[in-house]
């Protein structure tokens, strides 16, 4: 490697060419694919035959937008904490159970991980809907005697968003916790602390990482969900992913879906950028 | 029975509960799909074929499982090359550079998908790409990128660069080395990387929604359209055909990275 120093610093810098010539391609695809668009989507939102803020306007003045940003802002939150109280025991059995049902547990949490969203979609319609399973199955038990409703509603776009999410929460939950060494419990516990005090003085802070990036992830990748509020909300229940695609394909009103998308875009950025300062970004992403 | 066990069965029963909302869909589907009637009853009144029937003998069914299949190939096939490359600069270099490369090339991960499909529209639209098959199949590339990119970095991760540089000083050139000692060695992870860009493909829905049309539609685009307009079991059929081979795909990866 060290021959003389300008044979080396050649070498170096060739070495340095071929490695970035080698990232090229895919490099390529995601600028036109990404960044190109998004920069696209920005520019049509503030400019149409001249300059405008608009479209911006309308999102903070108009009910039907700002109402449909509140809207989505508390159905993630929601699915985030249901996610979070029903994912963390799941976690918890996952990283403690012995490592048969370790693994069964985990194989039903990433099971559904891999089937399609449209798929479980479906299944929830089919579950959910005025004449479906559940419905038979109370009034067959005689525990109602109209159906309920159960879809086309805010409640059936949070059952099936929620059940899409949960393995995102489970997994790196499930991650941070198997990182933490079971002699410290012990220790405590040898201590004289009681079991529950050995959770809240040391486990529960030690698994602090793993709470904040599933909550990030399902938080943002509910601030985004398309498919769950389109089939199952009804057209009641309008998220700003709806607002988009509606801006787009119904009204042909191109600047403004550009200017709903910038603005979520906006608070996706900004929620990564704070809870990057926390962890590391890659991690929160490489869980998945 | 002392409080402590108590809270025990508390616990279990309530980690049950959670499994069971998990998994139920798929043990809905599946029967579902055999049913011998159009109403989504369970259990179904008796069993039939009648639905895959129904599948295998629509052509538009069919046409779009070609589509969604042609796509899917080909997004391997193009997304596997290019992804390996760059995770192989990634974590061969020492750039500062590389960083913030490999943060944009995870970018469509992070950018939420209706935006990216939206802005790939205006753009497809601006270029004639919309409706057409290579501009489905390019977007696919684009969205299966971030997962070679991931699964190969780690692979690498575990893989000692000495070893090439031992190949090379023995006379083989770069491209040679690189084929005959690390390939091999990170084969298992690629294997999955391109399994999970392939799967992403079958799946991909709401990029499709906006850029596909025609003849050029995809299954989940065609899906999507028949679940808006009435319950159809056909799509029980389908569901329970893609969510077996989606098994079957992650079956053999994760066999792949365990071997690695």
């Amino acid at each position: 490697m060290r021959a003389t120093p300008d044979i080396s610093a050649k070498h170096q810098r060739r070495e340095q060419a071929l490695m970035l010539a080698l990232t090229l391609p895919a490099l390529l695809v995601i600028l036109s694919l990404v960044v190109l668009p998004v920069a696209w989507l920005a520019w049509q939102s503030i400019y149409h035959s001249g300059f405008t803020l608009e479209h911006y306007r309308r999102i903070f003045s108009e009910a039907i937008y700002w109402r449909s940003f509140a809207l989505t802002f508390e159905i993630s939150l929601l699915v985030t904490l249901l996610a979070l109280v029903l994912g963390y025991p799941i976690a918890f059995a996952a990283s403690s159970a012995r490592r048969g049902w370790s693994i069964v547990i985990l194989a039903l949490v990433v099971l559904p991980f891999w089937t399609s969203v449209l798929v479980r979609a479906y299944a929830w319609l089919a579950l959910l809907q005025r004449n479906g399973v559940i419905n038979h199955l109370l009034e067959d038990l005689g525990l109602i005697h109209e159906p309920l409703v159960l879809v086309h509603n805010t409640f059936g776009t949070v059952v099936a968003t929620l059940h899409i999410l949960l393995p995102f929460m489970v997994l790196p939950l499930y991650a941070t916790m198997q990182k933490i060494p079971r002699d410290l419990l012990q220790a405590g516990a040898s201590l004289g602390a009681n079991p529950a005090l050995v959770f809240w003085k040391v486990f529960l802070p030690l698994s602090l990482p793993g709470v904040l990036a599933g909550s990030t992830l399902v938080f943002v990748l509910s601030l985004g969900f398309y498919i769950t509020p389109e089939l199952l909300g009804g057209g009641r229940t309008i998220m700003v992913s709806m607002l988009v695609s509606r801006n787009v394909e119904l009204y042909d009103q191109w600047g403004a879906a550009s200017a709903v998308g910038v603005v979520l875009l906006a608070a996706v950025g900004v929620i990564f950028f704070a809870v990057s300062r926390a962890i590391p970004l890659d991690r929160v992403l490489g869980q998945k | 029975m002392s409080a402590s066990s108590l809270a025990r069965i508390a616990f279990i029963a309530f980690c049950a509960i959670v499994l069971l909302y998990l998994i139920l869909p798929i043990l809905i589907i599946v029967p579902m799909s055999f049913s011998s009637t159009r109403f989504l009853t369970f259990p179904p009144p008796s069993l039939s074929l009648r639905w895959y029937q129904d599948y295998v003998g629509s052509a538009a069914w069919m046409q779009a499982t070609r589509v969604t299949l042609i796509v899917a190939l080909a997004t391997v096939a193009i997304a596997a090359p290019l992804g390996v490359a760059a995770a192989y600069a990634i974590s061969q270099s020492k750039l500062k550079i590389m960083r913030v490369i490999h943060m944009t090339l995870l970018l469509p991960l992070v950018v939420p998908i209706i935006i990216t499909a939206v802005g790939i529209f205006f753009v497809y639209a601006r270029v004639g790409l919309v409706a057409t098959l290579s501009g489905l199949i390019l977007a696919n590339v684009m969205l299966g990128l971030p997962y070679v990119i991931i699964s190969v970095v780690a692979g690498l991760q575990s893989f000692d660069a000495t070893q090439e540089m031992v190949a090379r000083s023995l006379g083989m050139n770069r491209i040679r080395s690189f084929f005959a000692v690390t390939l091999p060695q990170i084969k298992s992870s690629v294997i999955a990387g391109a399994i999970f860009a392939f799967i992403s493909a079958v799946d991909e829905t709401i990029v499709a929604l906006f850029i596909s049309g025609g003849q050029y539609q995809p299954l989940t685009k065609r899906m999507f359209t028949a679940l808006r307009d009435e319950i159809d079991p056909t799509i029980a059929a389908i569901s329970t055909l893609m969510t077996a081979v989606s098994f079957m795909l992650v079956l053999i990866a994760s066999r792949r990275r365990k071997g690695a």
